[in-house]
């Protein structure tokens, strides 16, 4: 680069605005802005970090600050973007469809294709029959999709639409062919969160599908991964089922689908499990949960399906991937590999050499329920120590199931279990009762930097940090990479805060 | 293919690209793609601000984004709640990068994401007993703000709740404003009805409640800058080197006490007339305040726009704008020296929201780079007016463009950049053609103002000249054919 003292210094805003003149001018604009007294704002803030306002922030019943989910539909388009072909088309406002692309997108650094059917004030009153219709057509025209799975907004949740008399109509009027599969789920923003669209969506498309398949047994072992924001997750679980020499359908992968190579030109459907496969799942030997809270209701549907149903928690850490590899290789009848055996081996071999730099480190996490779960089933192994334990989008049940994983480690009993919490409550637990490290998504951000702590980022979504999700962290693979992420978060804080004797050449 | 230079040649593009559609929808569409004419004949006039058609893949929001993410959400020590279901408010947490000052959940309430997290039970039986519960909570949990913003989400306007009931009731018992904004995501047909609800609820609510305690001839209201990145301080950098006194910054750093003094300024100053020519109109009529547009982007616009504004004062601040633009003009020829040789004469494709495509067009030209082709998500026929000088003869405008056609543009074009939004943007990396968002500066900026156009500058150089664009062919791809 150039070593010109005359060359160009370009400051953006990380730094432009410390300089001197913009310090000024924001002393300067205080005069318009009658704000609080700076010694007033400080001691505010630092009664927010007090048990009295623990209390009184705990005491809200109404009122929900920094919740950390997001609304059903949200998850439907993941679930849609699963499967070979597949358009989602969001049935509602067209604002909606906006947020959900947006919303991916800034998490898988991906295109993210869905349509909407844009009700307006008219549909409002007349219901959003046309414009399903219409969109249906338009979109199957325009996009060339193999099927288009539907799901709604709150507004067609509010005003009624029934989507199967709707899509119905529409083939009727000939907006769109007799034989393209149009699989259906009402996914109102109100109830649940984005876990349960995912689930509701997963489950409309496979009983569409699967209808009138039932055949004989096929030999293949079904996994449904649930609402998964690691792509790297669904290929360490085919590259696992691969080793074991199991035939496999991942319901659905997203993983090519939101993470395709980069060639020059584009391609709207790049992945997703083919259609044929989803069809035929219904005659697996086998169908294996990753998620005993994320999919719930498409277990219903497949409970009733010949094979096996199992369900085990996501396959983080040790023990977890343990119980998967477990699972599947008793379902499909095969012996474990060596090679596995050698990758758990090497996984506990980083742990043994790590242990010292993560063990007793006291751990706020917060995230999706089986996330939150999974997670702290790897935690544990670390001999790390979960102080506070949140899913805003947990229930009761969730949460006595999680109190019992805890109780049963030696470093899980100090810990407590919120449901339904939001970020707010957390960052109250985080002043009051301090912790080393915090495991959450992006949005914990601000509360690392208040408490002064690293924030591992985890689960979803993941907006200010790059590529984690092409990684797994599932399997014993995954394992290594999150031991590597955190190992090493905890050593660069040491350098960071080490006095200068101590900044040492080797950890 | 070369891209097209004449209007027939575009013309013959648009005619190709949009004959993908339906009938129907290609009639539509026709209307809204045009070759321009810089003298804006009639023929050439793109049809704008109606609905978007079902299915086709608009990049246009909604009515809440438009009130809730770009008119009130900056105002930091006011608390837009999103009232309704979860995801609206989530969707908006701090992807929009209106900087404010203050400290976050205690005078400064931007990034976070306040809902009344909707059930069920709310839809069933109604949500105004919950705000008034919620509101009462709030000054509980955060004492010191200022005001409350009832952003309203789709199923309130349609479950005939009352906001505004409660919103009067909670402004008398919390001695705060609080402000119902009925900006349902089905009001309208794009952001663009939003940021008028928006900007009258301001009116009807806080504009002219509260007075400053001295005034002075050079008082100017700064409107329409939501520091996306921190433009609105770079853009009172001038205004103030100017030796002018801004009395009020909408929204982006924004107090309520701003919004509602802000009718004591002499002149009001534009940026995005889209979102906010709904209050200067107001001003003007009320308390007969002048107001003018003016363009912080790129050296040629910046040093017009000071000039034009400097025009409504006395020679103190023609003298000192005259002094200004002389103290910049070395830094804007750095800036100049420094990339116009990497840029000049490449070709960018815009796709915003209702003025950065015209807006930005200067900025590049300053670069050397050329505009080949552009459109609004949510713009009106005024906006258009607007650009059409703006632009060259025969490039390819298109109004609330679709997914299809920005790809299909882009395919044909070959623009050497595209700037629109997060959900463009990926599409285009696919398609080995750099890309910078426009809405979010990318996570850089700002870009108005003096500095801004050397970040600006910076940013476009990046895009264009990164040594990945020329990865792409493996070796081996073309020994592959049988």
């Amino acid at each position: 680069m150039s070593t010109n003292p005359d060359a160009l210094v370009v400051r953006d805003h990380n730094t432009l605005f410390k300089g001197p003149e913009y310090q000024e001018q924001r002393e300067r604009k205080k005069q318009f802005e009658a704000g609080s007294s700076p010694a007033e704002v400080d001691r505010v803030a630092e009664w927010t970090r007090s048990w009295e306002y623990r209390e009184k922030n705990f005491a809200r019943k109404d009122l929900t600050i920094n919740p950390l989910k997001a609304c059903q539909p949200l998850g439907a388009v993941l679930a849609a973007l699963g499967f070979a072909g597949t358009l989602p088309l969001v049935h509602g406002s067209q604002g909606c469809t906006s947020y959900f692309r947006g919303h991916l997108a800034r998490h898988f650094k991906e295109p993210v294709p869905t349509v909407s059917s844009s009700m307006t004030e008219d549909s409002a009153v007349f219901g959003g029959l046309s414009n399903l219709i219409e969109a249906l057509g338009t979109a199957v025209h325009v996009y060339k999709p193999d099927m288009v799975a539907v799901s709604t907004t709150c507004m067609a949740e509010v005003i009624g639409d029934d989507l199967q008399n709707f899509i119905a109509n529409a083939r009727t009027k000939g907006a769109i062919s007799e034989t393209i599969p149009v699989p259906y789920a009402h996914t109102p923003s109100f109830v649940g969160s984005h876990v349960l669209g995912y689930d509701n969506m997963l489950r409309g498309i496979l009983s569409y599908l699967t209808e009138g398949k039932k055949g004989a047994s096929n030999g293949t072992v079904n996994i449904v991964p649930g609402f998964d924001p690691y792509v790297g997750n669904i290929r360490e679980l085919k590259r696992l089922l691969s080793l074991l020499g199991v035939k496999h359908a991942v319901l659905g992968d997203h993983s090519d689908s939101l993470d395709s190579p980069a060639t020059g030109e584009y391609h709207m459907y790049p992945g997703g499990t083919p259609l044929a496969v989803a069809a035929d799942s219904i005659n697996a030997i086998a169908t294996v949960f990753l998620q005993p809270f994320g999919s719930k209701r498409t277990r219903e549907t497949v409970d009733g399906w010949a094979g096996e149903t199992v369900t085990v928690n996501p396959p983080i850490g040790i023990g977890s991937t343990d119980a998967f590899i477990t699972e599947i290789a008793r379902v499909a009848g095969v012996a474990v590999p060596d090679e596995i055996t050698a990758e758990r081996g090497r996984l506990l071999d980083a742990l043994t050499d790590s242990h010292a730099y993560v063990h007793g480190k006291r751990v706020a996490i917060a995230g999706d329920p089986d996330f939150v779960t999974g997670m702290l089933g790897f935690l544990l192994e670390l001999g790390m120590e979960p102080v506070h334990v949140l899913a805003t989008n947990g229930d009761e049940t969730w949460a006595n199931q999680t109190r019992e994983l805890l109780a049963a480690s030696p470093f899980g009993r100090q810990a407590t279990v919120w449901p339904g919490k939001d970020g707010w409550h957390l960052r109250s637990l985080v002043l009051t009762e301090p912790v080393d490290l915090i495991v959450g998504a992006t949005h914990l951000k601000h509360l690392a930097r208040e408490a002064d702590v690293p924030l591992f980022r985890a689960g979803f979504p993941i907006f200010d940090r790059h590529h984690l999700h092409r990684f797994p962290i599932y399997g014993y693979a995954g394992g290594l990479a999150l031991l590597t992420q955190l190992v090493n978060l905890f050593l660069d804080e040491l350098d960071r805060n080490a006095p200068d004797h101590s900044f040492d050449i080797v950890r | 293919m070369t891209p097209p230079v004449t209007s027939a040649e575009t013309q013959a593009m648009i005619d190709d690209v949009l004959s993908a559609y339906p009938p129907k929808v290609e009639k539509d569409r026709q209307k809204h793609v045009k070759p321009n004419d810089p003298g804006g004949a009639k023929e050439c006039e793109v049809k704008s601000n109606v609905k978007s058609r079902p299915g086709i893949m608009t990049l246009r929001g909604c009515a809440y984004a438009g009130s809730k993410g770009v008119v009130w959400g900056p105002i930091k020590d006011l608390i837009s709640i999103s009232h309704g279901p979860v995801g609206c408010g989530q969707y908006t947490w701090g992807t929009r990068r209106n900087y404010a000052n203050g400290q976050l959940g205690i005078d400064n309430f931007t990034v976070m994401q306040i809902t009344s997290d909707f059930q069920e039970k709310d839809i069933v039986f109604g949500g105004d007993k919950k705000l008034a519960a919620i509101l009462d909570e709030l000054v509980e949990v955060f004492p010191l703000v200022k005001g409350v913003s009832i952003q309203s989400e789709c199923p309130i306007g349609l479950i005939g709740d009352d906001i505004d009931a409660v919103s009067t009731a909670a402004t008398k018992r919390l001695n705060m404003p609080v402000v119902p904004v009925k900006c349902e995501g089905f009001r309208g047909i794009s952001q663009s009805l939003g940021h008028h609800i928006a900007n009258d609820a301001i009116r009807d609510h806080v504009l002219g409640t509260r007075e400053i305690a001295e005034q002075t001839p050079y008082d100017i209201t700064l409107l329409g800058d939501y520091n996306i990145g921190g433009d609105a301080w770079a853009s009172r950098k001038i205004l103030e080197d100017m030796g002018l006194r801004v009395i009020a910054q909408w929204s982006g750093d924004g107090t309520v006490n701003e919004m509602a003094t802000a009718h004591l300024a002499k002149l009001n100053v534009l940026h995005c007339y889209r979102s906010m020519n709904y209050i200067a109109t107001t001003m003007e009529e009320r308390y007969g305040t002048p107001w003018t547009e003016f363009n912080f982007f790129g050296p040629t616009k910046i040093v017009e726009s000071m000039r034009k504004i400097a025009e409504f004062f006395d020679d103190t601040i023609k003298e000192k704008t005259e002094a200004a633009i002389a103290r910049y003009q070395p830094f804007f020829d750095k800036v100049r020296e420094t990339y116009r040789h990497r840029l000049e004469g490449k070709t960018v494709m815009l796709a915003v929201g209702g003025l950065r495509p015209r807006h930005t067009v200067g900025a590049y030209e300053d670069l050397g780079m050329e505009v080949i082709g552009t459109g609004y998500e949510f713009a009106h026929k005024d906006d258009y007016t607007r650009s059409y000088p703006e632009l060259k003869q025969g490039i390819v405008v298109y109004d609330d463009p679709t997914a299809y056609e920005m790809e299909e543009f882009t395919r044909r074009l070959k623009p050497d950049l595209v700037g629109a939004g997060i959900k463009e943007k990926y599409v285009s990396h696919k398609m080995r053609t750099p890309f910078r968002q426009m809405h979010s500066w990318d996570y850089s900026g700002p870009y108005h103002g003096v500095e801004g156009f050397a970040i600006f500058a910076r940013d476009m150089d990046s895009a264009v000249n990164s040594p990945s664009w020329n990865l792409f062919d493996a070796p081996w791809a073309n020994s592959k054919k049988s």
